[in-house]
């Protein structure tokens, strides 16, 4: 679809553009396995964008005369919960906050990230210095135990999950961009607009950050996997999000207290997990072959 | 060499500083009068101003800081109202308890991890390596927190043979109390595991391709020998990176895990000092895990420095090294 029309002239710098994309989609889809995992990806936003439809019954509802009922039971696919409420239901309803909290995180952590690191590899020296030490001292927490505290100061809610996930996700933006900014600034090309006189905002976001996209891409997709993990390891301690709302984490965790009676809460709201987040892996292993083989994530 | 490591030492004391700021202003992110939130809605007023003035509420946030600082450079991390102890006895109590459950992970991790990437990267391209290669893709997607209650279930629940929950004490023999650990590690070590095995296949492929490699080959040296002694060798740097990232892992990691296990460490301390309110614990305890995490980062640092003589760090300026 993006191949570019056959054309008598000199090929142009568009031409140029759209033959890398086409090589970048032909390289991405020749990967079965990210194919299969972006086809994974695609199901789970289908299931969050149409999970009304999707449903079998309101996931809050409850039945108390039908607590903890096996799969296939009065209509429930996947039986019901300690508080009779369709875990079908509840699970893919559950798609749609690990959808949100995974891509809003990540797009709190990577916009913010993102122009720390620039700033500081476009600027260097006192300024690169206090934002990498920050940086630096961020990465001393353990991901999960920084979004651990401030979720324990911030309080529970989807919001304030965001936040946490989001903020832990900074350093590592940081970094990647700020490397790449030091290395793209050493080109020709930026020093030649320096001296047309183009301001630093513009060097910055016009010619500098369009060529931290590869490993920014690569890298964010990778942590919304990482977000989404966060996010149901934070409601399985019961820091996430609210009750009654659906979230696969909060699933697990009810269903941890009613392993024996009832084990389809645990089984299915985790499998739910690895699934999704091993089509996002798959996926972003892709990607960053086709468009940065040289990135170790 | 020695200059070397004291250098990098005194490298990590604005990192360390850097962090205890951080954890300072996260607890004071709290809305509201911290003493109010952790005495709960019950507490009467007077109570709520004693704590107040016991943790230095009323103080200037500057003022707030610099004890906070003093007292951490006398190694105190305050006094905890739940359990009516130091934080330092407290975590001190756990540590050890952490640190067994880490190194066992770690230990099964390097001991599986390493040769599954090497074998993967030796029959490159074959059943066996996409076999690896899609069971540690697994491995680094899993939910610990999922794959723990899963072990649980038909490990404990179901065969019985391992049990669900605590720490053995060695006093009552080796197999009881490996029997504790071994669920609770092998949660633990999965996501290491699979990284171990991603990072050991994609740089032995790198350094296979070489020429000495082929060199090694064309004069005879055998398989195991190349694969063993020269390549692995020489892939170990960036093994030892992922190192440093997998500490942090582990630690992180060890929340969950003893959450399910009820593994008497410090990830179940914090866990249960959040749902008493306890901030002064949380506080210590995260700080002292970040503490732990950038020392033995240090210590990965050092082993670079072993695995390959040639590398010069006293050269290299600023953070990144990406």
């Amino acid at each position: 679809m993006t191949l570019t029309q056959p054309t008598n002239s000199r090929p142009t710098a568009r031409d140029n553009v759209n033959t890398k994309e086409a090589g970048f989609l032909k390289k991405l889809f020749k990967n079965k396995l990210a194919a299969f995992g972006l086809g994974v990806t695609i199901l789970m936003v289908i299931v969050a964008v149409f999970a009304p439809l999707i449903a079998t019954h309101t996931p809050n509802s409850m039945d108390l005369a039908n607590t903890l009922a096996s799969a296939g039971v009065e209509g429930h696919l996947l039986g019901t919960d300690n508080y009779g409420r369709d875990l079908f239901s509840r699970i893919v309803y559950g798609a749609r906050v690990s959808l949100i909290v995974g891509v809003s995180a990540v797009l709190l952590g990577a916009i913010l990230g993102t122009l720390l690191g620039l700033l500081a590899g476009y600027f260097g020296g006192k300024l690169d210095s206090i934002i990498m030490r920050t940086m630096d001292g961020l990465f001393a927490f353990p991901f999960i135990l920084l979004a651990i505290t401030l979720m324990t100061v911030l309080g529970q809610g989807l919001v304030n999950v965001i936040i946490a996930i989001g903020v832990a996700n900074i350093p590592g933006f940081a970094r990647i961009v700020r490397g790449q900014v030091l290395s793209v600034k050493e080109e020709e090309f930026i020093e030649v607009t320096n001296s047309l006189g183009a301001t630093h905002p513009r060097i910055i976001f016009y010619h500098i950050l369009p060529n931290c996209l590869a490993p920014l891409i690569v890298y964010g997709t990778m942590s919304i996997a990482g977000a989404i993990i966060s996010e149901a390891a934070l409601s399985f301690l019961g820091l996430g999000v609210q009750p009654p709302t659906a979230s696969w984490g909060s699933i697990l965790k009810d269903g941890k207290d009613f392993l024996v009676l009832n084990p389809q809460m645990a089984t299915f709201s985790g499998l739910a997990i690895l699934i999704t987040v091993l089509g996002i892996n798959l996926f972003g292993d892709g990607l960053r072959d086709a468009l940065d083989p040289k990135m170790k994530v | 060499m020695g200059k070397y490591f004291l250098r990098r030492l005194i490298d990590l004391l604005p990192t360390v500083f850097v962090v205890a700021i951080i954890v300072f202003i996260i607890t004071r992110l709290i809305p509201g009068n911290p003493a109010a939130v952790m005495l709960g809605p019950t507490a009467s007023v007077e109570d709520i101003e004693k704590l107040t003035e016991q943790l230095g509420l009323n103080e200037p946030l500057y003022q707030q800081f610099f004890s906070y600082i003093t007292g951490l450079l006398q190694g105190d991390f305050g006094t905890s109202l739940s359990y009516n102890q130091p934080v330092t006895e407290l975590i001190m109590e756990r540590f050890p308890n952490t640190l067994v459950l880490a190194v066992a992970a770690l230990i099964i991790a390097l001991v599986i991890g390493i040769p599954a990437g090497m074998i993967s990267a030796s029959r490159h391209n074959s059943i066996l390596d996409y076999t690896v290669m899609l069971i540690s893709l697994i491995g680094v997607s899993m939910p610990i927190f999922w794959l723990g209650v899963m072990l649980v279930l038909y490990f404990s629940v179901g065969l019985g043979w391992f049990p669900a929950t605590g720490m053995g004490t060695l006093s009552e023999g080796l197999i009881p109390y490996l029997k504790h650990l071994a669920l609770p590690a092998i949660t633990l070590a999965t996501i290491p595991m699979a990284t171990f095995a991603r990072i050991t296949r994609s740089s032995m492929l790198e350094v296979l391709s070489q020429e000495y490699i082929k060199t090694a080959r064309a004069k005879g040296v055998s398989e195991f020998w190349v694969i063993s002694k020269h390549a692995f060798k020489n892939s170990l740097t960036p093994i030892l990176t992922v190192l440093g990232m997998q500490i942090s892992m582990l630690l992180g990691g060890a929340v969950l895990t003893e959450t399910i296990f009820s593994w008497p460490g410090m990830g179940r301390l914090i866990v249960d000092a959040i749902d008493k309110r306890d901030f002064v614990v949380v506080q210590g305890t995260v700080l002292f895990i970040a503490i732990i995490f950038v020392v033995v980062n240090l210590l990965v640092d050092m082993l670079y420095k072993v695995v390959n003589p040639r590398v010069n760090y006293l050269s290299k300026k600023g953070g990144g090294g990406k």
